[in-house]
């Protein structure tokens, strides 16, 4: 792997900066690998990264449908933290956060992370008392977070509309400052060079069509450019996560709905911290370039459209203007939507099947993107050594079985 | 945006509905015959396919009744609706 | 030569005659400060032509010079910002803002000015700062990203934000149509004209602020008359069908599914001389039966070494600012084209008395009749050109143009140069597909146009004209009018002929173009000048190769990798040719490389014009009791629950929150008080199978509850968790009413009607919400009955005849009511339900009645503190969607003997686990300390982190009553840890040692509230 520096931009700038080799290789798969990843989103890439560095297993295909990243990863808000409620989501999202810590320098790629803090308003009683368990749980926890009046909220963000008079008065909010957000195609990049260079193959446009199994046994998959064999296939591939489960017979406590975005044009920095308040339902961060970046409500439906209903659109704008009023002269740039695999519980499923040498990563729900590290460092540990680490073991299919469900819609942000 | 078609009402706007999931789930007559993993079928295992798919719908702001519809999860497109009462319709492809 | 433009000096490139302008209604304005003049009816665009402005702005990354390319939603350059103050805009393309008295616009992104602009030195850097350099370099040292991204967010963003609130209004419009048509030029105005006289109801839609689109900007003649004059006749025709609706000015921006779009409509140029507030925009929701999309076209530039002079324009908008202007955008016009139509540019120019210097065609020669009108004219056509370089910075100075060799992909010979201060490019025609492909319909490439077309339609949608690639006068009009007929009957109207024959039009046919992506020139792109592909992102034809090199080498990788597109234009100029660089660098077809993805808007839409009225206290329905007038009146302090406005506490004056509900509850317990308990759900249950139905959604049993008799009701999720709770109250064999949580109330009847209609059809019950027709007023107290025997009431209050869990109908004080003797406060209390009207009237009542007891109102706080002491749950606040009712200590609520919801998922291994949280009361052992709300219980407090957790506090109260503050909290394990101690943690790292205890501290044995 050439090494990215300035120096290298430096050096290059006298032959144009022709020279910098592809980021990932062009590729025909092989006959057979060891692990075959299937979906080359942020989870799959950094899965197979993890694979290579941690556990030395290097002969590893990613089967991408369409282009790298261009699925959930470059889809979303960008907004990375690790306030969850639960124990088991804490440890598992905190285990990811110092992971993003470093993981620019690890991938010699510029994710631009930027610990900016994260905001989460609160704006009535109840909400004031879930956030004061999840602060306190946060900090037992050994993850930073803070407790804020109005006061220090206004302090923090001026132009937030803090006003007694509000609809849903600001009454305090919960604050990560380690939070932050990190440039999201960018992750994908980076794991995929950083996965390439230590012998991975990413295979792009190439769809799996069928999961072969002989004898509760994986032996490879069907594509669209051939049986590609392999006695361990795990499956990343989120929205598409059911269609990919029914190829093996199973049902999984998975639905997708549609969930939308958006940005407004570019304007000079007017906010630092990234705001998100769950009850009014705006969810607010300024990029480097400039633009507002939000986050829409999920759809009701079932969607793999990549797209959503305008209403929901309307109800963020009216949300963003309200918590904001200052933006009411913004424009919206553009906006979009990805689809995103729910479990009941708004927690993730990272687990074994029944099927032998099959596993399933997907039910990341709105909070896939910040746990792309962690997610794909326990998922690969779970495929190496065929048993989940302690920190996903929760996180198992039985657990629909048992019951021992992990609720964390209060704390995903978006309500599901 | 929708424009779904009420068996009773009408089309009318999406934002009229609330949306009840997977359709043609029963509940199981006796749950305590169930097994663990049989219970957990019912309760939370889902098809959710990219394509056809039969679905509840209640026209929440307008005459509260539940009932189906089947509509194509990547189209959007709403081939047909019907009562809770009458059969899942044939998928011709 | 005379010279063609006004001898006026306030606007010196104003030709004399001609233009859409008012000339008698002169506009001042100011551009970065200087006042300038222009006419009604000039865009901000055509206006500071008009004054010889030909830098306006910066662009993004290198901060290099630049002017006005386009006319229209396409402009990449000319971003300004607008007004001032409250009133002030980021971001506005000139080319979109209509002129007005007193207008204040300025460049954006430049500093000190836009003359003198310091950010203009990344240019100097421009060779370090290849496409995604970012990516490459800002990580060392770790900790110093912060300190890199300081310096790259000053760099960010083009205008400015307002500093306050909107002062303007927005308006939303639900509309139904039978025909939409997008866009008011001849194929537009064809498709309304024929639909609307099949007798549809039509909405012409389009973005201008008067109809005629391309025919405004140019010189075509229709039946033989000047192409305006059959506008104004169809305008006329469609202004006197009652069914059509016009809508100028207005942008459809968003094309949804099920035939769904929305326009934004710009009702009022910004201007400071307008009083406030006024209504600026309008978003019409429009569902269409029928879409005609007549969106037109955007001409491609060429993409060719330092293309992003000002004074490089699009040939389509240099006409357009002649013809619709009157403007001359410069005095020694150059072209540079690859097809006919810039000719057409040519004549204008020529017509306008502006001499053309000379046509530069990348065609070795270029014969068709267009070109040959244009050598007739004596005009240089310099056929097998192109331009290999432009001269001058802030303005056009020259071109150098060399000739193109055999192959078609070099260029050979010597330079020649030729002085000019404009350049008009033509690269073709971009169809605009944006909302055919927003609806879900693909294109193709015609390679023969050399442009992507619409596929076949996703939704109830037809394209016509040149937005169909159809580009020919003649075309668009038959097409406009064949699809306006269709359109018409397939919502139902006419037979779907063209009714009216087409117009004759003098089509001047057009040679084939010579598709090119970027011109041959000297060097490769990578080392070449550069050669904008995206002006406002500034990336070029180089950095495209360089991206595809490092292998972001399909449009979407590209797309992402290098920002091409990401701009406010949103790549309308850039995008297309992009796509064909990649694929010249790939020796890939065009089609292969990937998609254009049309996201919506079409262009930006202001945040406000969205949101619409629905903000401030619009943003979500309040909701307020019968009696909130009273609750104001009286100082409460309120607070939300829900949608609900609920009294908190009724603070007298000089008096602590802590004062008010210490002195609330003490009332409650020796004297008397009430509370306004409305907002609590009910719902009517009634019919042959009400038992049996309850019997299933409750946990606990039903057949056998008395009539005249209450009791308290669980119910479970499926999967076994508490859900909701409330009394219930038996008024007959048949008819039941139960009560469920102020949150719940909608969702508990939704579930309710849920299961009735899709699992249980075959009970016989109906449900009705009676939420808002009762309100309930607790009365609560060792004085209640006193109080209620005082008044005149046909209802005997004694024990003996209205026993605890009782319920009566009655008149109290005159009015109808039913009491219920329930109580949530562990005191002798009744709940009175009366109609919502009577409701003031009645608690007025029991004030008046109440003074000799020294009745006290109390809010939701005491209502909680009051609950506590006796152990009550909040469900939502004790329970949190993840306790069972065995967890809660209620499991005595659980039949055996029958089937319920939520039943079986009880006996799961996890649900029976003995580590459960369980609901307990704690007690600091200091007997002072108020555990705060959320805090987190530990066994071990000198324990390392993660600390294990062992539970935490849900409720937590001074208890005035009791003289100690009490706790409720869920613990693992915590009813067998009785007795025990556990450590409630601080934030600020302290431990309150606290004693594991019963949850009800208050009557255990339920003895006053049976009295």
């Amino acid at each position: 792997m050439k090494k990215y520096s300035l120096y290298g931009l430096i050096r290059n700038s006298f032959n144009h900066q022709e020279n910098w080799p592809r980021v990932w290789r062009s590729l025909q798969p092989k006959v057979e690998y060891d692990v075959i990843i299937v979906g080359a989103g942020g989870h799959g890439l950094a899965t197979a990264y993890y694979l290579a560095k941690e556990h030395g297993v290097t002969n590893v295909a990613v089967l991408e449908k369409g282009y790298v990243g261009g699925g959930s990863v470059g889809r979303n808000t960008t907004i990375v933290r690790s306030n969850y409620l639960w124990d088991e989501t804490s440890y598992l999202y905190e285990m990811s956060m110092k992971l993003w810590e470093g993981l620019s320098q690890e991938l010699n790629f510029n994710l631009m992370f930027s610990q900016r803090g994260v905001l989460n308003l609160f704006h009535n009683e109840q909400e004031k008392r879930d956030t004061a368990r999840r602060v306190n749980s946060n900090r037992l926890n050994g993850i930073d977070a803070e407790l804020l009046n109005t006061e220090q909220v206004k302090k923090l963000v001026p132009i937030l509309n803090t006003s007694p008079d509000a609809r849903y008065p600001v009454l305090g909010a919960s604050l990560q400052r380690r939070g932050g957000t990190a440039r999201h195609d960018a992750v994908a990049w980076g794991f995929a060079r950083a996965a390439d260079a230590r012998g991975v193959d990413i295979i792009q446009n190439c769809e799996v069509t069928g999961i072969r199994i002989e004898g509760g046994q994986v032996t490879g998959v069907d594509t669209t450019r051939g049986i590609i064999k392999a006695r361990k296939v795990a499956v990343a591939v989120a929205a598409d996560t059911s269609t990919l489960a029914s190829m093996a017979g199973l049902r999984l406590p998975i639905d997708t709905h549609p969930l939308q975005a958006l940005v407004s044009e570019p304007i000079k920095p007017v906010m630092h911290t990234v705001v998100m308040s769950n009850a009014v339902h705006a969810y607010v961060s300024q990029t480097d370039k400039g633009e507002l970046i939000i986050g829409a409500g999920i759809d009701h439906y079932n969607g793999f459209g990549m797209r959503g209903s305008y209403s929901i659109i309307e109800g963020t704008m009216e949300a963003v203007v309200d918590v904001f009023p200052i933006f009411s002269r913004l424009r919206l740039l553009r906006h979009w939507a990805g689809s995103v695999d729910i479990c009941p519980d708004a927690s993730p499923i990272i687990s074994k099947t029944h099927v032998k040498g099959l596993y399933f990563n997907c039910g990341w729900g709105t909070g896939g993107f910040k746990a792309t590290p962690g997610s794909g460092w326990v998922y690969a540990y779970t495929i190496a050594r065929d048993q989940p680490h302690p920190l996903n073991e929760p996180f198992s299919i039985e657990r629909f079985t048992t019951g021992y469900l992990i609720d964390e819609h209060g704390a995903a942000a978006v309500a599901h | 945006m929708l424009l779904i078609s009420c068996p009773w009402c009408g089309p009318r706007e999406e934002s009229e509905f609330s949306y009840g999931g997977e359709a043609h789930i029963v509940r199981p007559k006796d749950p305590d015959a169930l097994s663990d993993l049989e219970w957990a079928d019912y309760l939370f295992m889902r098809n959710n396919p990219s394509g056809r798919y039969l679905e509840r719908w209640l026209h929440a702001a307008g005459c509260r009744r539940w009932f189906n519809a089947e509509r194509d999860t990547v189209s959007y497109k709403i081939k047909s609706v019907y009562k809770i009462s009458d059969p899942a319709p044939r998928g011709d492809e | 030569m005379k010279s063609p433009l006004d001898s006026s000096r306030s606007q010196p490139y104003r030709l004399a005659t001609g233009g859409r302008i008012d000339r008698a209604k002169p506009l001042t304005f100011t551009f970065n400060g200087k006042r300038l003049q222009g006419y009604q009816g000039d865009t901000v665009a055509s206006a500071l032509l008009a004054n010889g402005v030909r830098l306006v702005g910066r662009s993004f990354k290198y901060h290099r010079p630049r002017g006005i390319v386009g006319s229209g939603p396409e402009e990449p350059n000319a971003i300004l910002q607008v007004g001032r103050g409250a009133l002030t805009t980021p971001n506005l393309q000139a080319t979109e803002v209509e002129l007005a008295e007193g207008l204040q616009a300025g460049s954006v992104n430049c500093w000190p000015s836009v003359e003198h602009d310091i950010g203009a030195i990344n240019g100097l850097f421009s060779r370090f700062l290849p496409p995604g350099f970012y990516y490459k370099t800002f990580m060392w040292p770790s900790r110093m990203w912060k300190t890199y991204e300081r310096f790259i967010r000053k760099a960010a963003g083009l205008g400015v934000s307002p500093k306050e609130p909107d002062p303007d209004r927005y308006d939303r419009m639900n509309t139904h149509c039978d025909v939409l048509v997008v866009g008011g030029g001849p194929a537009g105005l064809a498709a309304a004209l024929e639909a609307g006289r099949a007798g549809a109801r039509v909405i012409l839609a389009d973005e201008r602020r008067e109809l005629g689109g391309s025919l405004l900007d140019g010189r075509d003649e229709i039946d033989g008359a000047p192409a305006l004059e059959w506008v104004n006749a169809a305008s006329r025709e469609l202004a006197s069908m009652k069914e059509v609706r016009l809508l100028l000015r207005s942008t459809v921006f968003g094309y949804y599914d099920h035939n769904f779009l929305t326009v934004l409509q710009r009702l009022s140029t910004d201007s400071t001389s307008i009083s406030r507030p006024l209504i600026k925009e309008r978003v019409w929701r429009v569902r269409a039966k029928q879409v005609v999309l007549a969106t037109g076209a955007i001409e491609r530039p060429l993409v060719f070494p330092n293309n992003d002079r000002p004074g490089v324009m699009l040939a389509s908008a240099v006409s357009a600012y002649v013809n619709r202007y009157a403007v001359a955008p410069g005095s020694r016009p150059l072209v540079f084209t690859n097809n006919d139509s810039a000719y057409r540019t040519v004549l204008d120019l020529a017509e306008a008395g502006i001499p053309v210097q000379a046509v530069v065609d990348v065609r070795p020669e270029p014969n068709g009749p267009l070109p040959s009108r244009v050598k007739d004219m004596g005009i240089p056509v310099i056929g097998g050109h192109v331009i290999v370089d432009v001269k001058g910075t802030k303005r056009v100075k020259g071109v150098e143009i060399m000739s193109v060799d055999a192959s078609g992909e070099r260029v050979e010979g010597r330079r020649r140069s030729i002085r000019c201060d404009l350049v008009a490019v033509s690269g073709g025609w971009n169809p605009t597909v944006h909302l055919h492909c927003q609806s879900g319909g693909g294109t193709r490439y015609d390679g023969e146009k050399g442009c992507f077309v619409p596929d076949a339609p996703a939704q109830e949608e037809r394209s016509a004209g040149s937005s169909k690639g159809s580009f020919a006068l003649g075309d668009c009009l038959g097409e406009g009018l064949e699809v306006g007929a269709e359109a018409a009957r397939a919502a139902g109207f006419g037979d779907g002929r063209v009714s009216t024959p087409v117009p004759t039009v003098e089509d001047r046919a057009e040679e084939p173009l010579k598709a090119m992506w970027v011109a041959p020139s000297r060097r490769p792109p990578v080392r070449e000048h550069k050669q904008f592909v995206d002006m406002q992102e500034d990336v070029t034809a180089g950095d495209i190769v360089l991206a595809a090199r490092e292998g972001y080498d399909s449009m979407q990788l590209l797309n992402r990798y290098t920002t091409l597109g990401f701009g406010t234009d949103q790549g309308k100029l850039g995008n297309v040719n992009g796509m064909g660089v990649l694929a010249n660098h790939l020796g890939a077809d065009i089609e292969s490389v990937g998609t254009i993805t049309f996201r919506p808007p079409y262009t930006s839409v202001t945040f406000g014009a969205i949101a619409g009225r629905e903000i401030g206290g619009l943003l979500d329905p309040v909701r307020k009791t019968a009696i909130h007038r009273w609750h104001i009146e009286h100082r409460a302090v309120m607070e939300d629950v829900g949608q609900w406005k609920r009294p908190w506490y009724y603070p007298q004056p000089g008096e602590s929150m802590e004062d008010a509900v210490n002195r609330e509850c003490m009332a409650a317990r020796n004297a008397v008080a009430l509370l306004d308990q409305s907002t609590l759900g009910k719902i009517d249950v009634q019919g042959p199978d009400a038992a049996e139905f309850l019997n299933r959604v409750y946990t606990n049993n039903w057949l056998k509850l008395g009539i005249g008799r209450a009791r308290y009701g669980l119910m479970l999720s499926e999967d076994g968790m508490v859900m909701d709770d409330g009394v219930v109250i038996r008024h007959g064999e048949q008819h039941f009413y139960l009560t469920t949580t102020t949150g719940g109330a909608a969702s508990v009847f939704s579930w309710l009607e849920r299961w009735l209609q899709t699992e249980w059809p075959e009970l016989e019950v109906y449900l009705t919400s009676v939420t808002e027709r009762w309100s309930t007023i607790a009365l609560v107290g060792p004085h209640s009955r006193k109080l209620l025997q005082d008044l005149d009431s046909d209802i005997n209050f004694e024990k003996s005849s209205f026993p605890f869990m009782s319920i009566h109908s009655g008149s109290l004080a005159g009015f109808p009511v039913q009491v219920m003797r329930v109580s949530f406060s562990g005191e002798l209390a009744f709940e009175i339900n009366i109609e919502s009207d009577l409701a003031l009237a009645m608690w007025q009542a029991l004030m008046k009645a109440g003074e000799e007891y020294d009745i006290t109102p109390y809010g939701t706080e005491a209502m909680h503190v009051l609950r506590a002491e006796k152990g009550f749950i909040i469900v939502g606040q004790d329970t949190d969607g993840s306790m069972t009712p065995v967890d809660m200590g209620m499991g005595w609520l659980l039949s055996k003997d029958k089937d319920y919801l939520g039943k079986r998922s009880l006996s799961r291994s996890d649900c029976v686990r003995k580590d459960r949280k369980q609901l307990v009361g704690l007690l600091s052992t200091d007997g002072t300390t108020i555990l705060p709300e959320g805090t987190q219980l530990v066994d071990d407090p000198s324990a390392g982190i993660p600390v294990p957790i062992s539970g935490h506090v849900t409720s937590s109260y001074a208890s005035a009553c009791l003289g100690h503050p009490i706790a409720l909290a869920l613990v693992k394990a915590g009813r067998a840890r009785k007795g025990s101690i556990i450590y409630a943690a601080l934030r600020d790292g302290r431990h309150v040692k606290a004693e594991i205890v019963s949850p009800v501290f208050y009557d255990p044995q339920g003895e006053r509230q049976r009295v």
